[in-house]
């Protein structure tokens, strides 16, 4: 049983909805969001992030095996950024 | 059976063992890009949160038509390399050639754009230790008070060391996809022989995947105003 053939109509699906994405948070970046444009661009990321990998690297039908190594990635670096971000965002709590 | 025997390692059981094993191999190694890239994600996040305002100041002068046009021509050039996957699995010879080379055109393209987009920073003295002004920078007024310059340059130094590091994996990108018209060129890329196109594209599709965050962290914080739209 290899991996079917995805067709190419679902890539250019996918491909429409990341050129729209793109349109909607560049367009959003001329929108007075004051500290919001991060937050708002990275989550359109993850979106856009998940559509390429689903369907473009075609995780939607891969192996186990290959979903363990993308989840192991994902949780190293989230054990990488939270232990990174716990120092320096509770620094100022401390008093010398 | 013949072309079956000849392609299958000898330490594989089948084809479908040595396919499944191909693509592990490069979601393991792309695990240790996402750590790569994620050190550096996590340097700019400690350094955003503690200077926002100057690092918003920079992202503001830096060029947001070309990364936008950039993001457009990557996620382009990710198309035509998933095309190129479907043409190798379905046997279409040409209509694989022709997706290839399309990919390293729109490659090439994001290149050549993001070369002239470093010289236009190096004119708009953007560029530290090399044409880097610092009284342009202490007249300019965040939302708490003036930026600090030395702070402005830190942020241009993290938007040389992200889009150097993503431009060096386009680089092997591009001659992991010449390596592929090589290969296509002498009939090497087969309905059975597919995975060199699947696991070179899951590569060139992280590298975009990459870019899709660099996009909002570098060029799109703070509000934009339609002046910021040049070449």
């Amino acid at each position: 049983m290899s991996e079917p053939i995805t067709p190419t109509r679902t890539y250019y699906s996918v491909f429409a909805a990341l050129i729209a994405l793109t349109l909607v948070t560049v367009a959003v970046s001329f929108v007075e969001l004051g500290a919001w444009h991060t937050t708002v661009g990275v989550l359109i990321g993850v979106v856009k992030a998940s559509l390429v990998g689903l369907f473009f690297m075609h995780l939607l039908h891969s192996s186990k095996a290959s979903w363990l190594a993308v989840l192991a990635g994902l949780f190293w670096l989230s054990i990488l950024m939270a232990l990174t971000l716990s120092d320096y965002l509770t620094r100022p709590l401390l008093q010398y | 059976m013949s072309t079956n025997h000849s392609i299958l390692a000898h330490h594989f059981a089948d084809l479908d063992q040595q396919r499944e094993t191909e693509t592990f191999g490069m979601w393991l190694f792309l695990s240790t890009e996402i750590l790569i890239f994620g050190a550096v994600f996590t340097c700019y996040t400690v350094y955003r949160l503690r200077y926002p305002h100057d690092f918003e100041a920079a992202s503001a002068k830096l060029n947001v038509l070309i990364g936008s046009i950039n993001t457009i021509v990557l996620l382009s050039s990710s198309l035509t390399m998933a095309l190129s996957v479907h043409a190798t699995r379905v046997g279409r010879q040409q209509m694989l050639l022709t997706c290839l080379l399309l990919t390293i055109l729109l490659g090439g393209t994001f290149l050549g754009l993001k070369v002239l987009e470093y010289y236009k920073d190096y004119k708009d003295n953007l560029v530290p230790v090399l044409a880097f002004k610092p009284e342009e920078w202490t007249q300019v007024q965040g939302e708490q008070g003036p930026v600090q310059p030395q702070r402005v340059e830190l942020m241009l130094v993290f938007y040389y060391v992200m889009t150097g590091l993503h431009a060096v994996h386009m680089i092997v990108g591009m001659g992991l996809l010449i390596w592929l018209v090589v290969e296509a060129r002498k009939g090497l890329l087969t309905t059975v022989r597919y995975m060199p196109v699947e696991v070179v594209g899951l590569y060139w599709h992280f590298v975009d995947i990459v870019w899709i965050f660099l996009l909002p962290l570098l060029y799109l914080t703070g509000t934009h105003h339609a002046a910021d739209l040049h070449f």
